[in-house]
């Protein structure tokens, strides 16, 4: 049986891994090269490098990181952040990456995916998706999608987005709730059913875990192939081996096995 | 002891050569037919589209090597789209030739899952093998793929994984190997397949057939 993937996520921004509160980076968290290692070792499912500077002198250390990354850890490292042209990701890829994260490009040039999936394959391109909730005042109820790390409003629905990015080739798509990211309070569970409902590819849950109950509903109520979390596991809140377990309980097929 | 990993612009050849050298291999990643053909055991890795593999493999003039390594009984190890490429036919983006060394077809998972099939799942021993040495049954590998094998002779199958029907997800003939997951993906258990292929090679230059190899 498919197992559900737990993914630590580490922003890194001139080469150290910081944690972010409602996308605005503050405490430092380490080395991201041993705390790749640290999380393969208690049996992460995959990791994501996250460059959250997107600078050229940020691609630069970015690639560093990978490369030392992929020589050690042996499970799938996607990497995003910056990512404008499908030269970008053939550099990323070719460093050491096995997948591609793109957002705010795609949103502007929405055929960067196509792009993308033609000369990689799809399971190269994961769209990730900043979205935030809007209540209309007839109560009516839908999600925004962001660009730039949450500072720039689109206007374009994040499910339909979700869905258009789909079709055009990305193979996963990264669901991120503004609204919940570093706040601990959990998932955006309705957004993650309604995106579930409409695509066929995996569908990862990030933004806003603070209690193991987060990852079960994300997995049970959001219908979330995977749970992606950040901060939780640079501070030590949970390590990755209590998560699982807490979800095994549940009887939600993880992998135990530890040590990549 | 040289291991030619066959490169034809595949996206994963680094992790490939980074897994067979973390477990002490010195593989070496070329395109040369020559080279490939005088290799000890011959790596092809792969992932995207079954029709790429194949013109990329015809455009580099690598078609006959393949072929023909594995005609001699060289160890060869196939991966993920090296794998689906030894089949007969590949369904995925129309019906496309393949290698023909397995006869068979590769297929695509039928409608109501998830596709591609991405992420850690079970394989399931289904005889015992050298090849999966010091690996429990029923260990955790990582797929990436919207396709998979449907071998004419079930007697390829050495290990089965479920995802909406049981697939092979380890074929095994004489001489061939080959996995439809990536072991230089998944971790510790992945590594030991690349540890055991090389015990394989190292076996068959004295001459010791793959099924016995220690």
């Amino acid at each position: 049986m498919l197992t559900k993937r737990v993914i630590p996520c580490l922003d890194v921004a001139r080469g150290r891994v910081v944690r972010g509160v409602k996308f605005s980076a503050d405490r430092d968290a380490g080395d991201p090269v041993v705390l790749a290692a640290r999380y393969n070792e208690e049996g992460a499912d995959e990791l994501v490098f996250y460059d959250i500077t997107a600078s050229h002198e940020g691609r630069g250390i970015m690639l560093d990181v990978l490369e030392r990354t992929a020589r050690e850890v042996f499970i799938p490292l996607c990497v995003g952040g910056g990512l404008a042209t499908v030269e970008d990701m053939w550099q990323v890829l070719r460093a050491g990456a096995d997948k591609t994260s793109i957002n705010s490009r795609a949103v502007q040039q929405p055929d960067l995916i196509n792009q993308g999936a033609e000369r990689f394959g799809s399971q190269c391109i994961v769209l990730s998706i900043d979205a935030q909730r809007v209540v209309e005042l007839d109560g009516r109820r839908w999600w925004q999608v962001y660009l730039n790390g949450g500072r720039v409003a689109t206007g374009k629905d994040a499910v339909a987005w979700a869905v258009e990015g789909a079709q055009r080739g990305a193979g996963e798509l990264v669901i991120n709730s503004m609204d919940a990211d570093g706040t601990r309070q959990g998932y955006d569970l309705d957004l993650l059913r309604e995106i579930n409902t409409r695509v066929e590819v995996p569908v990862v849950a990030s933004g806003g875990a603070g209690t193991l109950e987060h990852f079960t509903q994300a997995l049970f109520q959001g219908q979330a192939h995977a749970v992606l979390a950040a901060s939780v596991f640079h501070f030590g809140v949970f390590t990755i081996p209590q998560v699982k377990e807490h979800l095994a309980a549940h009887n939600l097929p993880v992998r135990l096995e530890r040590g990549g | 002891m040289l291991i030619a990993i066959v490169d034809y612009g595949a996206g994963n050849l680094k992790s490939v050569q980074h897994a067979a050298e973390h477990v002490g291999l010195q593989p070496l990643v070329t395109d040369d037919a020559d080279v490939i053909g005088v290799a000890d055991g011959v790596i092809l890795p792969g992932v995207g589209a079954a029709a790429d593999t194949m013109l990329n493999l015809e455009h580099r003039h690598l078609v006959s090597v393949v072929k023909d390594v594995i005609a001699r009984g060289r160890p060869f190890f196939g991966v993920c789209m090296g794998l689906q490429a030894l089949f007969t036919l590949s369904e995925e983006g129309g019906a496309h030739r393949c290698l023909d060394i397995l006869p068979g077809t590769v297929r695509r998972f039928p409608g109501g899952l998830s596709i591609p099939h991405m992420g850690w799942n079970q394989v399931r021993q289904v005889r015992a093998h050298p090849f999966f040495q010091g690996i429990p049954d029923n260990a955790n590998f990582y797929f990436v793929h919207s396709y998979y094998v449907d071998p004419r002779d079930r007697q390829v199958v050495a290990g089965e994984t479920d995802y909406g029907l049981a697939f092979p997800s380890v074929v095994i003939r004489d001489n061939v190997l080959a996995t439809q997951f990536h072991p230089e993906k998944s971790g510790r258990n992945g590594l030991r397949l690349y540890a055991n292929f090389g015990r394989i090679v190292a076996g068959s230059r004295r001459g010791v057939p793959a099924a016995v190899a220690s």
